[in-house]
């Protein structure tokens, strides 16, 4: 699908200098968010305060004002950000009717540079989950074909994007979120390193894997959009250095050291999906790049790791939701335990309460040294494979998922088979690596997403790599 | 092999605080069951010589000075989600039967 939206640099000058309106942009963005209301990809609008920024950002320009390099841009959140103007729901009915007194940093970042949230878009409940089915409200459908799922957990973002609504939408991801879903809906989705994105007022889901970003509709657009929310913040102590910037990139293929993944295209990836990931590796070849297959032994383990790990952290970050100082809370319950219980019981769908009760075994007596510690263990056997594989090469490059778009309710009566689903994206979330999802090309109507990855705190690099990809791949 | 018991299902509930009715205790029952095989396969591997990881850009202990900063609420702006509040403080159930 090719954008009707400018690249968002075009966009922000054009608003700069007064030829384009942020307030006819917004009106844009809104009526593109109604026309495709049926694929469900939106939970809330945020029309009044976006018309206000705007008008804002309309009279600042015209009072000769600097406005910053996303002005006027609008863009809708992840229903897991806490944002002024509406509900932050999480897709859950334990949140329903939470409005936020705070707003998160990257959103707080993004309107310092002029952009707008426009509305805030579809998950699975908590994040948990790779198609939006885990919604407490609705599956969004995919936008290339509504019988299949958009992904997830951030499918309301991938789909936004990939039906036009707005030039970027932020996501979150823990174990593959933005990935997969921008693999499936057929736009850019960028991981970056762990820390690198202040969390503060994110919902929170697994601590240490954890992590925000952009879908956008070009690699130049994710790393604006990353440009300006990168960098340390004093909300959030997991913060790390950022690079000086992320514009301006090196994206020269020639001679580039690429690593294809051997145990990502092994059998068990659906053969579209292949052949789709082969055609680019030696496109990749023909510009100049050297491709070779490199070998990480642990990786088959690292879905179980992460199913250990992420469910562990869920139930543990999940047990704020009590009912006593904000969300879903039964006036019946005649003791505080019965209001916990029943306010948790009746308010968390099925799949969170799926991962607390695995996150509260792995890490109970008795089993935290076989399941959890065994787990962070083997973590760090992964760490060291891919330490050795960043000596050899300085990017790694496979599939993002072993299929293209599953069809709605395939896999939804069977947990593990969903989580399969997450088996290529994983990795990179154990280890901390940034990751980016490119299209790749299609297979019949649905689009494949190429998936590249770098060492932690090479996501400049990273950027200009898959710039350099974009325009091959074209 | 992992198997579940719903009396082990209902102790995991009740250490959650989660009410479950009948029917999700016996899906749950096979469900984590299910996981539970799947990442049993970690058993076996040899991590000789590993530490475990928890942070992985190498952060330990980062600390703040225990400063008071204003971020210019009044009480009724953090209390607003609350379903329940009294003199400005959370109302709960009694804890005591």
């Amino acid at each position: 699908m090719n954008s009707q939206w400018l690249a968002i640099d075009e966009i922000a000058n054009k608003v700069q200098v007064g030829q384009l309106s942020a307030v006819e942009l917004v009106e844009r963005s809104l009526k593109m968010i109604d026309l495709n209301r049926h694929y469900d990809a939106i939970i809330s609008v945020t029309a009044e305060r976006a018309r206000q920024r705007a008008t804002e950002i309309d009279n600042a320009v015209k009072a000769g004002k600097k406005v910053g390099s996303l002005a006027g841009v609008p863009f809708i959140a992840k229903d897991n950000f806490l944002v002024f103007g509406a509900e932050t729901t999480a897709a859950s009915n334990i949140l329903r009717g939470f409005k936020p007194p705070y707003q998160s940093t990257a959103i707080n970042r993004l309107e310092a540079a002029g952009a707008i949230c426009v509305a805030k878009s579809n998950l699975d409940a908590f994040a948990h989950g790779a198609s939006t089915e885990n919604s407490d409200f609705f599956v969004t459908k995919n936008p290339h074909d509504k019988t299949r799922v958009a992904g997830g957990s951030s499918g309301g973002s991938a789909a936004a994007v990939a039906l036009d609504m707005v030039p970027f939408a932020l996501g979150t991801d823990t174990g593959g979120s933005i990935r997969q879903p921008a693999s499936f809906s057929g736009c850019v989705g960028y991981k970056p390193t762990y820390g690198l994105v202040s969390r503060s007022g994110v919902v929170a889901m697994a601590s240490s894997t954890d992590v925000i970003g952009p879908l956008t509709h070009s690699v130049a657009d994710a790393a604006l959009v990353l440009d300006c929310i990168a960098g340390k913040d004093k909300l959030d102590s997991t913060t790390i250095e950022r690079q000086d910037s992320y514009l301006d990139l090196d994206v020269d293929l020639k001679g580039k050291k690429i690593g294809l993944i051997s145990q990502y295209m092994a059998p068990g990836l659906q053969p579209e999906v292949k052949t789709v990931i082969e055609t680019a590796a030696r496109k990749l070849k023909h510009a100049g790049a050297t491709i070779k297959e490199i070998s990480l032994p642990s990786l088959p383990l690292a879905l179980a790791v992460y199913y250990i790990i992420c469910p562990a952290e869920v139930s543990s970050n999940l047990a704020r939701y009590d009912g006593q100082r904000y969300g879903f809370n039964v006036p019946g319950a005649t003791d505080l335990g019965a209001s916990y219980t029943k306010a948790r019981g009746q308010g968390f769908g099925r799949e969170a309460k799926r991962r607390i009760m695995i996150g509260t075994y792995v890490l109970s007596s008795g089993y935290y040294d076989a399941y959890y510690k065994k787990a962070q263990t083997v973590r760090s056997k992964l760490i060291n494979e891919f330490e050795t594989a960043f000596k050899k090469v300085d990017f790694l490059i496979g599939p993002v998922a072993p299929t293209m778009a599953f069809k709605i309710g395939q896999n939804i009566n069977n947990p593990l088979s969903m989580y399969l689903s997450d088996v290529m994206t994983v990795a990179a979330n154990l280890v901390g690596l940034p990751a980016i999802s490119l299209p790749a090309g299609k297979s019949g109507h649905l689009p494949v997403g190429l998936q590249l990855m770098s060492n932690q705190r090479h996501d400049r690099e990273l950027l200009g790599l898959a710039l350099g990809c974009e325009g091959v791949l074209k | 092999m992992a198997d579940l018991s719903s009396d082990d299902v209902l102790k995991l509930a009740q250490l959650a605080r989660l009410d479950l009715s009948q029917s999700e205790v016996l899906e749950y029952g096979r469900e984590l069951s299910q996981i539970l095989d799947y990442v049993e396969q970690l058993q076996t591997v040899d991590v000789t010589g590993l530490k475990p990881t928890n942070q992985v850009t190498g952060l330990t202990n980062v600390t703040r000075e225990d400063e008071v900063f204003d971020y210019g609420y009044k009480a009724a702006d953090l209390l607003f989600n609350v379903p329940s509040v009294e003199a400005n403080q959370l109302r709960v159930k009694r804890m005591i039967g």
